[in-house]
């Protein structure tokens, strides 16, 4: 089947800056693509430039198989829903369910017909005849997400919609984005940079950085495997756990991991190429991390002090030193662990990662 | 216990606030002295404008009038002579708000539509138009009469109110664009993507999305055009003729005339009725404006 969207060696400058680099992006079907990443790395660029809003330097967008890079936004078959919302603050919200499709020249009966179905659909058939200013910020998300419903798009473009408001309704409008999504099987591009948003709305998740992707997977593959060192920081939270250190090979093989607290066989953990000696940073995230009397039967034993207890009721999060090195151990919540305590912790060759220390690529 | 009930003693609720302190004082005084001082003057001419001329030769600008009367009001207006003509300030009304609304209108309509066009389309080369027009304000515009004249006659618009019309419309013109483009700047971006996903044009998102948004910009626009342009003087002289003089020179003409006597009670009269239009324009629309503000249109 055709990808649904298709860029190919997409280039974005504002002047002299480059925001966007030579960025190719397949998205299937019916697909919920999260891209993620800082702030400032051009998600909302990218996004601005599949919906037309912005004119790109060099490139190729493609919306179902037609060639869109010079077209209109309103006739490249997108919907977009804002962070601030964007309602026209003069219209009611039947108004602003409506403009888009007037301006499209449905007749009146197929106007009042899709807006009923889009306010059934969201549930906001009592507020049609408000104003944008008498509305919670929830619902203001919900004519937002009803405007780009109407138009019956193929793509629904998200810019961080949910930034705005409160955590509860955050969680509840993004399991009824989810539901949505389910239910109509468009594409959609979504961008944020809350992790657990993306992680739970996901098919595919883009990392970006400074204007290109550096990986693009499921959420699993992301977290279970992240492809550099950047991307396994930036995932997770509190984020990986990294040892300087060098890999070595044995005699008889058997690659080994060295650093400031002693050598390691890293048996067990499955390279992408075959292992070669040199630097190498070792990743370690803290819910892999096993301490106390449960870390003497993993295959890497370090000695720490704790330095710091945060506790999170499900969780606790303990900040430790391993020499000089500060560490994050993730640990029942119910542990009664002060500060200045000394921690055995351990974990396993196989829930590592390892990046070169210069190119940062996993190895 | 002792320490317990301590604690309830002590100050409680808002805290008493002195009426005559030293502040208060300061800046009240002030206030009423800089008041009286711009008050002062407006008295003695609603005063003088009720006199008859024997009472004002008595001296006293102060005092009120024993005796009332309309008659100063009633002369400035329809009956004080002004060069060849004797039918008072009134043909100077006229003219003024011929010349007035026209151009107070042309160069809204236009300056809008260039801010517009500045803030949110940023077509090629528009920060080189937007740093010319914005050049244009700070050109002495002493340079500019003569040529324009010259202009004027070539287009056979010189002595006609077309013409002025047409210089106040493009005089304003920078300024204004200025303040649209910055308001407009100002209102929410992603609006007007919103607008253009859903498909409205350069028109529809201006008339339907942005001018409903705008009224408190376009009332501060108003007030600025109406009280410039009705205040003008040395355009109104230059590119006009006696008959269609705006009132400011009507005014200028009837109180500098040379013959007879000067009569104090007229001329104060006439001052006043020209500067009620601006003083009318404040009351009425600072009112508009404040409630545009206040109907908080750009949130949403
Ligand atoms: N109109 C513009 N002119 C110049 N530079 C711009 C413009 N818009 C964006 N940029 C720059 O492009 C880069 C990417 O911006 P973009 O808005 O895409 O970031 P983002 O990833 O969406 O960030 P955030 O998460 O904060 O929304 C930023 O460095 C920004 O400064
Ligand atoms: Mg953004």
């Amino acid at each position: 089947m055709d990808p649904s969207i298709s860029i190919k060696d997409l280039n974005l400058s504002f002047g002299a800056v480059e925001v966007i680099n030579d960025l190719n992006l397949d998205v299937g079907q019916g697909e919920f693509l999260v891209l993620l990443g800082s702030s400032g790395c051009g998600k909302s660029t990218l996004l601005n430039c599949i919906a037309g809003l912005l004119d790109v330097s060099d490139g190729q967008i493609f919306i179902q198989g037609k060639n869109v890079t010079w077209e209109e936004p309103s006739k490249r078959g997108i919907g977009m829903v804002f962070q601030s919302y964007a309602l026209y603050p003069q219209m009611t919200v039947e108004g602003n369910l409506s403009f888009g499709l007037k301006n499209a020249g449905f007749s009146k009966a197929e106007v009042a017909e899709r807006v009923a179905n889009a306010a059934r659909i969201l549930q906001i058939e009592p507020l049609l005849k408000r104003k944008p200013a008498a509305l919670s910020g929830g619902q203001r998300q919900r004519v937002a997400i009803g405007r780009a419903l109407v138009r019956d798009v193929d793509v629904f473009l998200f810019d961080e919609p949910l930034s705005n408001l409160d955590a509860k309704l955050r969680t509840d409008l993004r399991a009824e984005i989810k539901e949505l999504h389910q239910t109509l099987h468009n594409t959609m591009i979504y961008v944020t940079h809350d992790q657990i948003e993306a992680m739970t709305l996901a098919d595919r998740i883009a990392i970006m950085r400074g204007g290109q992707i550096l990986q693009l997977d499921s959420p699993k593959e992301i977290y279970n495997r992240p492809n550099c060192k950047y991307v396994a920081d930036f995932i997770g939270s509190p984020s990986m756990n990294f040892l300087d250190g060098a890999i070595s090979l044995e005699a008889d093989g058997t690659p080994t991991f060295t650093c400031g607290s002693g050598t390691f066989s890293l048996e067990g953990y499955v390279f992408d190429d075959a292992p070669a000696a040199g630097g190498a940073w070792l990743g370690i995230r803290p819910e892999h991390i096993a301490s106390g009397e449960a870390a003497a039967s993993r295959a890497i034993q370090l000695q720490s002090k704790v330095r710091l207890v945060e506790p999170l009721g499900s969780d606790t999060l303990v900040r430790v030193m391993v020499g000089e090195q500060s560490f994050w151990v993730r640990m029942d919540g119910r542990t009664d662990i002060t500060e200045g305590d000394p921690l055995p912790i351990g974990f396993n060759p196989v829930r590592c990662n390892l990046f070169d220390t210069k190119t940062e690529i996993r190895l | 216990m002792a320490d317990v009930t301590s604690t309830l003693v002590g100050p409680r609720g808002p805290k008493p606030r002195k009426i005559l302190t030293r502040n208060n004082i300061m800046i009240y005084g002030t206030l009423i002295i800089v008041s009286l001082y711009y008050l002062l003057p407006l008295w003695v001419m609603v005063m003088t404008s009720l006199k008859g001329m024997p009472e004002i030769r008595m001296g006293n600008i102060f005092a009120p009038p024993l005796e009332i009367t309309f008659e100063p009001w009633v002369k400035a207006w329809s009956e004080a002579c002004t060069g060849l003509n004797c039918d008072g300030l009134s043909r100077g009304f006229w003219n003024s708000v011929r010349i007035t609304v026209p151009s107070v209108i042309v160069s809204i309509a236009i300056a809008s539509v260039n801010g517009y066009a500045l803030a949110n389309w940023r077509f090629r080369g528009a920060d080189t138009f937007f740093t010319i027009l914005i050049f244009g304000a700070f050109i002495p515009y002493q340079v500019m009469l003569y040529p324009i004249v010259i202009l004027l006659r070539e287009m056979g618009l010189y002595g006609s109110l077309t013409g002025l019309i047409m210089v106040h419309s493009i005089f304003g013109m920078p300024i204004l664009t200025l303040l649209f483009r910055n308001y407009f700047s100002s209102l929410p971006e992603e609006l007007f993507k919103a607008a253009r996903v859903d498909g409205a044009g350069f028109w529809r998102i201006y008339f339907q999305i942005m001018l409903p948004m705008s009224l408190p910009i376009f009332v501060v626009a108003m007030i600025l055009q109406v009280t410039g342009i009705w205040n003008d003087f040395l355009f109104g002289v230059i590119y006009t003729k006696p008959d269609l003089y705006p009132m400011t020179v009507q005014l200028n003409n009837i109180v500098n005339s040379v013959q007879g006597v000067k009569e104090y009670n007229v001329n104060m009269a006439a001052t006043l009725l020209t500067g009620l239009v601006p003083l009318f324009i404040y009351f009425v629309s600072g009112k508009l404006f404040v409630r545009g503000i206040a109907a908080g249109a750009v949130k949403g």
